[in-house]
């Protein structure tokens, strides 16, 4: 007898099957890849510390690459940049803060927890639709011969087009909206060459967000560091994207070509490219957590966090899957998801979104994406531009002068300065 | 800005691993795509599958694509693409991603 079936062995699913097989649950991991992480691509970071009390000093088995002590946030314009650059050494020694790693290795990782805890695996396998009695979901079909699985507990861990959520009527078939696609490049470089053109070592990496470097679609672009290898890509609004006629690829070649970038990626050779979409709508356009017989998790609930400063996906992939565990026995006692819900609410996942739900808007809009990155890199320019034999001007006639030319207000900069107060409060 | 692809396509491509099914899991109805104005799956799709044909319609190759569903959420035309997972085991196999 299965109790729960869990679809997707991703990071949300695998931390599901894990509390759920942790609390003597009977669970089904169910992985349409060949592999757990095979059909997942990300933007970067995993931040593990959701994990600490569930697995004690995973930090030492995890398979990373290296742990992030460099966090930048770059603006970029054709020629320009300007970079806030922060490094320290807490975040290289334990319990540490995020860390690089290919999916491949880190879903791998994390769903073999739930296999030690007692959860079947079993890949190569789609669940191709809902089994549905009454109002209530009782199952799945898989594309195995005789594949109907049965249990009081199916949690969707799907991913972002989850077919489930759509099926149930909880997710609406399309939403080029709320979605962002992420394409990405992995670039071999040798370890050194790595050290030395970002100044680091050992394990520690760096971690840099770029704005201002999508043509103008909303979005932005990430260089990561692995081991021995860069992830380059950008990040951009499905539906502006598609009207562009832009191709993605195209992104990722100009970046490279940046003249803040390219000294970065000179001489790597392409590894592998990847893409994948995001649920990027925030708090206000989240799926409905669950239906009866069916709770939802991970991207397959929107569940990613695209807040300009903050760009976070697994971590809360892995908060709502656990959460989904830690209740599934009391929910399949009671018939009630309201536990899930009650958990999610409580905990990080339902609370940072709640705080930043005006931020998707804020940052995908016009003037952040396209008048912004030009406005403070002039500003700058104009600060440390030194002109003589004219003396410097001040800096409100650089902000005026700045502002002027990237068509900005200023009192839309007073504008989105009270928003942005409100948003990141 | 280049506006350029550095390397070439299908070399970007060949950096991919796919187990190809004998299934298609995307269908293109190109009828339906004869009277789309926009065919943005055309410049979106980062696999670059879908290529438009003289007599307006749409050709299809399923066999690189990286099932991110990118394609039919930007369609606008009802019912022309068909769009579910390779059959379990196939598809694309990411490494690094």
């Amino acid at each position: 007898m299965t109790d729960v079936i869990v679809v997707g062995a991703g990071p949300a699913g695998a931390a599901a099957a894990l509390m759920a097989a942790r609390d003597g649950l009977e669970v089904v991991l169910l992985e349409r890849g060949p592999f757990p992480g095979s059909k997942n691509a990300y933007g970067g970071v995993v931040y593990g510390r959701v994990l600490d009390d569930v697995l004690p000093r995973w930090w030492e088995e995890v398979p990373v690459q290296r742990w992030v002590t460099r966090r930048s946030t770059m603006v970029l314009t054709d020629t320009q940049a300007l970079t806030v650059d922060f490094r320290t050494t807490a975040w290289g020694e334990a319990p540490y803060n995020g860390c690089t790693t290919f999916r491949a290795d880190f879903d791998g990782w994390l769903a073999g927890k739930a296999v030690e805890a007692g959860a079947h695996l079993v890949v190569n396998t789609v669940a191709t639709g809902l089994i549905v009695e009454g109002n209530r979901v009782v199952g799945v079909r898989t594309d195995r011969q005789d594949g109907d699985l049965r249990a009081p507990l199916v949690i969707a861990a799907d991913g972002v087009n989850s077919f489930l959520a759509k099926e149930a009527g909880l997710l609406p078939r399309t939403q080029a909206k709320h979605l962002t696609l992420g394409v990405k490049e992995v670039l071999s470089l040798p370890r050194e060459v790595i050290d030395e053109r970002f100044g680091v070592r050992g394990d520690e990496g760096v971690d840099v967000e770029l704005l201002g470097c999508t043509r103008g679609i909303p979005g932005g672009g990430f260089v990561y560091t692995n081991r021995d290898s860069l992830s380059v890509g950008v990040v951009v609004s499905l539906e502006h994207l598609a009207a562009s006629k832009v191709r993605p690829e195209e992104l990722i070649a100009d970046l490279k070509a940046h003249p803040a970038i390219a000294p970065w990626v000179e001489g790597a050779e392409l590894k592998e490219y990847t893409a994948h979409l995001i649920p990027e709508g925030g708090y206000d356009h989240l799926t409905p957590l669950s239906t009866a017989g069916m709770l939802v998790t991970g991207d397959a609930a929107g569940l990613c966090l695209a807040a300009g400063l903050w760009l976070e996906g697994v971590n809360f992939a892995i908060g709502s899957g656990l959460a989904a565990g830690r209740t599934a026995r009391r929910i399949i006692e009671t018939g009630d998801a309201k536990p899930y819900r009650a958990a999610l609410k409580d905990s990080f996942v339902l609370k940072d979104h709640k705080r930043l739900r005006g931020a998707p808007r804020l940052v995908l809009s016009e003037r952040v994406q396209q008048r912004y990155p030009g406005l403070v890199a002039d500003l700058v320019e104009g600060l440390f531009t030194v002109g003589n034999p004219t003396a410097k001007p001040g800096a409100l006639r650089l902000l005026r002068g700045a502002a002027k030319n990237n068509g900005v207000k200023l009192r839309h900069l007073v504008a989105d300065g009270l928003a942005g107060g409100r948003v990141f409060k | 800005m280049s506006g350029y692809d550095d390397i070439a396509f299908d070399d970007r491509m060949q950096t991919v691993e796919f187990r190809v099914a004998e299934r298609a899991h995307i269908v293109v109805d190109s009828d339906v795509c004869r009277s789309c104005t926009t065919k943005a799956c055309v410049s979106a799709c980062p696999a670059n599958l879908f290529a438009p044909t003289s007599d307006g319609g749409i050709l299809f190759n399923y066999e690189q694509c990286f099932e991110c569903g990118t394609c039919y959420q930007v369609c606008n035309a009802e019912g022309a693409l068909t769009w579910t997972y390779p059959d379990g085991g196939h598809g694309v196999v990411f490494r690094h991603g």
